[in-house]
């Protein structure tokens, strides 16, 4: 099914009305980005619905504060509403078109290309060893991947999965930019790009203004941040774990296993900690959030790129623990399987948050650049 | 709810004073029940509504810049009420005001600084992040956490007194009858805007068209208790705060983006489509509470404030879109006026305005000539379609009728003496303060100070 080109009605409707709301109270300025960069504006098209739904963060201040929540008959829920168009947006801008749809059904999506990864790799170690090679122990672990699959075909199989990746998420951004109308290359090299890398990295709007923000509950709290953190250090770290044993191999013509203490191996054992723990303590954040202030749709989204992140994360740990068992070659198989469907689905799942969170935070900085409409006697 | 226990003090109202009262007296060592007649996804009162509180202080802090020194307050306030204030409860009230802030993060509530388009109230009026809600949300937090009893949906509906001395209340829970007892009473329940019968005896039937700002649970039922049992009161009933807002507001509780901001920039006319007043007196922020009883006293409490296409842009954008039309007479078949007589109306105007630059910031020199009423300031010919209208009515924010109190926030019986156990603070005592006018803030101020005072008063009467 092809993704809307333009929101719903209804919803861009809605998206208009909470905007003029907000507009009128302003309230809520202190908490994050997006009622500054709403205030800057007198109507509210789709484009500007867009921007501001990805600049938001979720974080859940501006349901408790909000004097029309629900109950009340304007009924206003700010940050479902945003997370509404949110979805709608990274369907939109989801490359190739045609794989939008993976969107709405992210897990099962990552269930079968890992199910798919797992068996790629069981057949390419297969084609290296046969069954015997599949399921013998390497009790001296030196060289021991490579006897199990050929470092060509690994390399060939993640290169092209990740420039698949790295290609749909740039054009994703690239689609997103386009609709900001600001100037193309801003988006990436520019001051206001510095900033909002920054404000992106440390989560700036995921604090309430100052002092935490009100998830899982009402009680303002850094949780959710610093479990974030601890997720992007970990995916961090076994991104650099992996770029570490590339130039290991290629540049010093070391392979792969490499003793424990190696900077591979310590980069990777943290990150998959990170990947473990981060995830772990947003799923239970989750568990107890107030289902109010987001749009319950998502869930699966959240939970399947989560499950993922530590699926990947946890078989990696295992195969380092059990690389000298016979257990190797399927643990091999079964981690590289999830690895792959972790980068092949990341432009259609949870991930692109990340890209339009980034991209929307470089606009508002730009936009903070300029300067603001003066409203009378001020 | 343990109903048949005898607290130290029983607090009736859950909005910014109460909660302030509730949490000192618990701080002070006292047990406290607090009552509040809205559900739990309501309470909050009008205080909910709020965005800041005026503070008196000498020298920049936090988010408040330079200074504002007690004569200034005192002067401001002098001003606006003409004089129709308590000096000594006054002075009270601004001195304290120094020392709220310290006080309210004390118990969770945080700030920022003003928010945009009211870059005016920086010096003065330190904003709450997030706003009312935010605030009494967190003092909520903090009075559970304390140990305050709270009950909502439970409405005082009777007071038994001896004298001038509490005994107990009757409440309504759920539509069931319970009393409370308990050795002080701090009275915080709000001014009675939200009763509309009695806004009707004040006002005529010229109320019924009165559209209430805010909590539809204030309706002075605690009031009327206590000057019935022979409490003395303050102020006039039909005194209060009023502003201008758009008329398509709900009934209750539109709050603060009910607010229409263009009235300076435009013309207002009334059903007849006639001007009635200085649109361009003043800055809007110093004009728009006498804009309340302008439109109050028009026929059908109805007004209409006209822009046309060069207006959107310099004032804060309102909630409701508006009437528009392409030209003057299609505005008023619109808005069902007499399209002759509007036209007429815009045509004197356009003809009186005289040259000037045009500068919505500063009170600039584009004025009406000949015209009565005049427009003195940001007076710019309407010739530019679309033409947009926003209907506008009276909206009541709160009345000043009230509690008369002492210092200590003891409430005055008959004859002047004040009663032992009974207290009183906020909405429901400011007409001591307040006799007419407003300035911008205070009645958060008013409420925070008194609430603070009513509460360790009532702990200290009830200690052993
Ligand atoms: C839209 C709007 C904006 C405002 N903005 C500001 C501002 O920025 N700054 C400022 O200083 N002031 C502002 N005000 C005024 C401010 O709201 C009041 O001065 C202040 O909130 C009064 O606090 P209070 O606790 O006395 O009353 P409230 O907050 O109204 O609390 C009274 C409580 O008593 C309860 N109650 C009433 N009767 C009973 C009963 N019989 N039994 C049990 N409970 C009862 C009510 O449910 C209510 O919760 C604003 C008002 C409105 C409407
Ligand atoms: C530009 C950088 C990023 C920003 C600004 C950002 C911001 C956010 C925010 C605000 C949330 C909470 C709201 C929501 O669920 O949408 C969130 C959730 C999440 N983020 Fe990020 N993120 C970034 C990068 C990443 C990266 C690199 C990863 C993982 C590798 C990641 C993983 C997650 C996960 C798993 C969730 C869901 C958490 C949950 O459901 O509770 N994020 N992110
Ligand atoms: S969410 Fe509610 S309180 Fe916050 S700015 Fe919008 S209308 Fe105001
Ligand atoms: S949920 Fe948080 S980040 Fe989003 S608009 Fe509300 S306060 Fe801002």
């Amino acid at each position: 099914m092809r993704p809307p080109d333009t929101l719903p009605r209804e919803l861009a409707a809605e998206g208009e009305r909470v905007m003029r709301l907000c507009n009128a109270c302003r309230y809520c300025e202190g908490f994050c980005a997006v009622f500054p960069a709403l205030e800057r504006r007198l109507s509210f098209a789709e484009a500007d619905l867009v921007y501001l739904a990805n600049l938001c963060h979720n974080c859940g201040e501006c349901w408790y504060a909000c004097q029309y929540a629900p109950p009340h008959e304007f009924e206003l829920a700010f940050s479902r509403t945003l997370a509404q168009i949110r979805a709608v947006s990274y369907q939109q801008n989801a490359r190739p078109r045609a794989l939008a749809g993976l969107m709405r059904h992210g897990g099962r999506a990552a269930a079968w290309l890992s199910a798919a990864g797992l068996l790629l790799f069981l057949a390419l170690e297969l084609a290296r060893g046969g069954t015997g090679g599949l399921v013998a122990p390497h009790p001296d672990a030196a060289g021991a991947f490579h006897a199990q699959i050929s470092h060509g075909a690994m390399v060939a199989v993640f290169l092209t999965a990740g420039l698949w990746a790295a290609a749909a998420l740039a054009l994703g951004l690239a689609a997103f930019w386009r609709q900001t109308g600001e100037r193309p290359g801003d988006v990436v090299a520019s001051r206001a790009a510095a900033q909002g890398f920054w404000d992106a990295l440390r989560l700036r709007y995921l604090d309430g203004g100052g002092g935490g923000c009100a998830y899982p509950d009402e009680v303002p709290s850094q949780a959710r941040r610093w479990l974030h953190h601890l997720t992007v250090a970990g995916f961090g770290l076994c991104f650099a774990s992996t770029s570490v044993a590339a130039i290991y191999h290629y540049g010093l013509a070391l392979p792969a296993p490499y003793p424990l203490l190696s900077l591979p191996v310590v980069l990777g054992t943290l990150g998959g900690g990170g990947l473990l723990l981060g995830p772990a303590g947003l799923l239970w954040l989750k568990l107890r959030r107030n289902p109010a202030i987001v749009d319950p749709a998502q869930t699966g989204l959240d939970v399947g790129f989560l499950v993922l992140l530590q699926l990947a994360a946890g078989t990696g740990l295992l195969l380092m623990a059990l690389r000298q068992t016979a257990a190797m070659g399927t643990l091999l198989a079964l981690h590289l399987g999830l690895v792959l469907a972790l980068f092949v689905t990341m432009p259609y799942g949870k991930f692109v948050h990340a890209v339009y969170r980034y991209a929307a935070l470089v606009r508002y900085a730009l936009e903070q650049r300029r300067p603001r409409p003066r409203f009378g006697s001020e | 709810m343990d109903w048949s226990r005898t607290y130290d003090v029983l607090v009736v109202g859950g909005g910014n004073a109460g909660l302030c009262a509730a949490l000192s007296a618990r701080r002070a060592g006292a047990s406290v029940l607090l009552l509040e007649s809205s559900p739990r996804e309501l309470r909050g009162g009008n205080s909910r509504h709020t965005r800041n509180l005026r503070c008196m202080h000498v020298q920049p802090a936090d988010v408040l810049t330079e200074a504002y020194p007690e004569e200034e307050y005192w002067e401001d306030l002098c001003k606006v009420t003409g004089g129709q204030t308590n000096e000594a409860l006054a002075r009270m009230v601004i001195r304290r005001s120094a020392t709220c802030r310290p006080w309210m993060s004390r118990y969770g509530v945080r700030f920022q600084p003003s928010l945009g388009g009211t870059l005016h109230l920086s010096r003065t009026n330190a904003f709450f992040l997030g706003g009312g809600k935010a605030l009494v949300n967190a003092y909520y937090r903090a009075a559970e956490a304390l140990g305050v009893d709270v009950a909502y949906g439970a409405e005082v509906r009777e007071l038994e007194l001896e004298g001038s001395r509490f005994l107990s209340a009757g409440v309504s829970v759920k539509g069931f009858r319970h009393r409370a007892r308990a050795r002080t009473l701090v009275a915080a329940a709000g001014g009675f805007q939200a009763n509309t019968a009695w806004l009707r005896e004040a006002w005529g039937p010229a109320a019924d068209n009165f559209i209430i700002r805010g909590t539809p649970y204030d309706d002075g039922t605690v009031l009327k208790l206590l000057s019935g049992a022979g409490m003395r009161t303050v102020g006039d009933p039909t005194q209060g705060h009023a502003v201008a807002i758009d008329a398509r507001a709900p009934r209750f509780d539109g709050g603060i983006v009910t607010r229409v901001d263009c009235v300076s920039l435009g013309i207002v006319v009334n059903e007849h489509a006639a001007r009635f007043y200085d649109e361009g007196e003043d800055f809007w922020p110093k004009r728009y509470a006498i804009w309340g009883r302008l439109v109050a006293r028009q026929p059908d409490q109805i007004a209409y404030a006209i822009i046309d296409a060069k207006m959107p842009g310099t004032f804060v954008p309102p909630v409701f879109p508006p009437v528009e039309a392409p030209t003057i007479r299609e505005l008023a078949a619109a808005l069902r006026l007499e399209p002759a007589a509007l036209e007429r109306t815009v045509e004197d105007f356009n003809r009186a305005v005289r040259p000037g630059a045009f500068d919505h910031a500063v009170l600039d020199g584009c004025a009406t000539e000949g015209l009565s009423p005049p427009k003195s300031h940001w007076a710019r010919r309407l010739d530019t379609p679309p033409f947009s209208a926003y209907p506008l009515r009276p909206g009541i924010t709160f009345t000043y009728l009230g509690l008369a109190v002492d210092e200590r926030a003891r409430v005055l019986a008959g004859d002047g003496r004040p009663s032992d156990n009974v207290f009183a603070a906020g909405e429901i005592m400011a007409g001591n303060i307040l006799g007419k006018g407003y300035l911008a803030g205070i009645g958060m101020t008013i409420g925070t100070v008194f609430g603070t005072i009513a509460g360790e008063e009532a702990a200290r009467h009830a200690a052993p």
